[in-house]
């Protein structure tokens, strides 16, 4: 279902946490609100399940103005940061607590129960307490219990903030590949540009409390509407007074055509390495190259290259 | 583990002079005289019906004040409005001023000498030297034990789990059964049990009010008390004693156990 935005408002005193907030998120599609914190990114996401209340605008689902509608009318499913558990209840009960309230037989509930346990992995955890499970369990239960109602759209927030690095990774492109098989609209929020960047069809960044570019997101990471997307999406250097990626800067030799620079320093993460420069106009810039891009050159602190924009920019606009 | 000795030695010396002794020397002097000295004092008419009594005003007080208590803790947890703080510390008033006050003051507001007396006594409600007055002290000596002890549950639990209630399109009723009542519950009943316990041991307050007409508005402690000051009969009120401490003693371990039990059943803290 798609979901339309109209000049949405909300301050709490004197501050406006989310300002004047116009756009439409696709149907089916899974779009990530991504921005610092403090950016009114979970407001706005608060603002669309009916939890807290607009000052101003309005908000429509499919075509349905839901402004006014109570949280419990709307039909959305929502997780929460910390996944908020019902902590006395087993997982089946958790993931089943939307059709009780529906007043569904205990026979399809039972069933339905079943079938999402199946979907997020959890089958043989259902007569556990979310005390008993990890993070990752707890966060697949939140998934399968907002699941459960059919919601016309699914809301996530911060959804892999709480967890471990690796269980991160997989459960963001578990969540990928769950969307292709379920296509309900989505829209998750995180403060995360590699995840963002990782999961979202759709991508809408925001910073004290504007929307500041939505779109693609790759075609975002290539032309950042300004400099705080630029920035906010990936590292930035200095070179000849214009921000650009360090991965777009290319080192050669000394006699090589560009601008002259000594090496500085040299940082090896094993993926990638980073130098540091200092340039002929003394200003200093950093250069992000593969690990065999490195070897090629076998650099050391001290040595004079000359660096220049790569010919072939790594992504093109 | 380094063993903080010193310290427990303290702890133990300080329950032991405080609790220990006289609990214990009071159990060694009730069943001194056996226990059939101990069973015929324990059943004098004037014992049964002050226990009775007591039993009955704490069956009132006890879920008025429950209800109160809880209703009260989910306004302060889940709203903040003007004078919250204001209305907050008027539930500490009853316990923080003495009981005595109370009682004096529930007299002046509501005998005849006070402003609605006269009203309420050509309704027929009397509240000096009667059972209703008992109630009323009863209820405002033991206000803010549920309140104190399901607010901070309420505070440290948030917001979540009623949230998610809501998304999923649960109403007010359905998400306080369903999901805030078993998150509070264990604060609800231990304040409930401290509230048994000082409705059931008020004297101050009550002793004011009711008038001390034996066989009528004598509750335990005050029949205890009478034995012992008026009657002296110190028997009487050793076994009697042990009766009213039992009572209360009992259903805090009730609690005790009922709590670690399902606590190893879910193998976490509720």
């Amino acid at each position: 279902m798609a979901i339309l935005l109209n000049r949405v408002t909300k301050s709490y005193g004197s501050r406006r946490v989310v300002d004047d907030v116009t756009t439409s998120i696709d149907d089916g599609s899974l779009t990530v609100i991504l921005g610092p914190s403090g950016s009114g990114k979970s407001t706005l996401l608060r603002l669309i399940a009916g939890l807290e209340t607009l000052d101003s605008g309005t908000v429509a689902i499919d075509g349905q103005d839901v402004t006014f509608q109570d949280v419990r009318d709307r039909n959305i499913g929502f997780c929460f940061q910390h996944y908020a558990p019902f902590r006395h209840m087993t997982v089946a009960k958790n993931v089943g607590f939307g059709l009780k309230v529906r007043k569904q037989s205990r026979a399809d509930i039972d069933r339905r129960v079943g079938e999402l346990l199946e979907i997020v992995r959890l089958s043989d955890k259902a007569n556990r307490y979310p005390s008993q499970l990890s993070g990752g369990e707890r966060q697949r239960m939140a998934l399968a219990r907002a699941l459960a109602i059919e919601p016309r759209v699914l809301l996530l927030d911060e959804p892999f903030g709480a967890l471990d690095a690796q269980v991160r990774i997989e459960l963001r492109s578990w969540l990928r590949d769950f969307h292709h098989r379920i296509p309900v609209t989505t829209i998750m929020v995180t403060h995360d540009q590699q995840e963002a960047m990782e999961v979202a069809d759709q991508l809408i960044i925001m910073a004290e409390g504007a929307i500041q570019q939505t779109g693609d997101p790759r075609h975002i990471y290539a032309s950042p509407s300004n400099e705080f997307v630029q920035g906010f999406l990936g590292p930035i250097t200095n070179f000849g007074g214009v921000p650009v990626r360090p991965h777009d800067l290319e080192i050669r030799g000394a006699n090589a055509p560009g601008e002259h620079a000594v090496v500085t320093a040299i940082q090896n993460f094993g993926f990638e390495v980073r130098v540091d420069l200092c340039t002929e106009h003394d200003t200093s810039c950093w250069v992000q190259l593969s690990t065999r891009e490195a070897e090629t050159l076998s650099l050391s602190v001290g040595d004079a290259v000359t660096v220049s924009v790569r010919h072939e920019p790594a992504l093109m606009i | 583990m380094k063993r903080p000795t010193g310290l427990r030695v303290v702890v133990l010396a300080y329950l032991g002079v405080i609790v220990a002794l006289p609990v214990g020397y009071l159990i060694y002097r009730a069943f001194s005289k056996g226990f059939s000295s101990f069973m015929s004092q324990v059943t004098q008419p004037g014992a049964v019906h002050a226990l009775v009594l007591s039993l009955e005003v704490a069956a009132i007080a006890v879920p008025l004040n429950t209800i109160v208590g809880v209703g009260a803790a989910l306004l302060f947890a889940r709203h903040r409005f003007w004078g919250h703080r204001v209305l907050d510390l008027c539930f500490d008033i009853p316990v923080a001023v003495s009981p005595v006050i109370i009682g004096v003051a529930l007299v002046l507001a509501y005998s005849k000498i006070g402003w609605w007396g006269s009203w309420l006594a050509t309704q027929g409600i009397s509240v000096l030297f009667s059972v209703t007055g008992i109630v009323l002290a009863t209820t405002a000596v033991s206000l803010p034990y549920v309140l104190r002890s399901t607010l901070p549950v309420l505070l440290e639990s948030g917001t979540d789990q009623e949230e998610a209630a809501r998304t999923l399109g649960s109403g007010p009723l359905r998400t306080f059964w369903y999901i805030t009542l078993p998150v509070i519950r264990w604060g609800v009943l231990y304040g409930v049990v401290l509230t048994l316990a000082r409705t059931l041991g008020e004297f101050g307050a009550v002793v004011v009010v009711s008038g001390n007409i034996s066989g009528l508005t004598q509750t335990l402690p005050i029949y205890i008390y009478d034995s012992w000051d008026q009657n002296y009969n110190a028997q009487a009120s050793f076994d009697n004693a042990l009766i009213l401490a039992a009572i209360a003693v009992v259903a805090l371990v009730v609690l005790g156990i009922l709590r670690s039990k399902e606590r190893n059943h879910r193998g976490d803290l509720a």
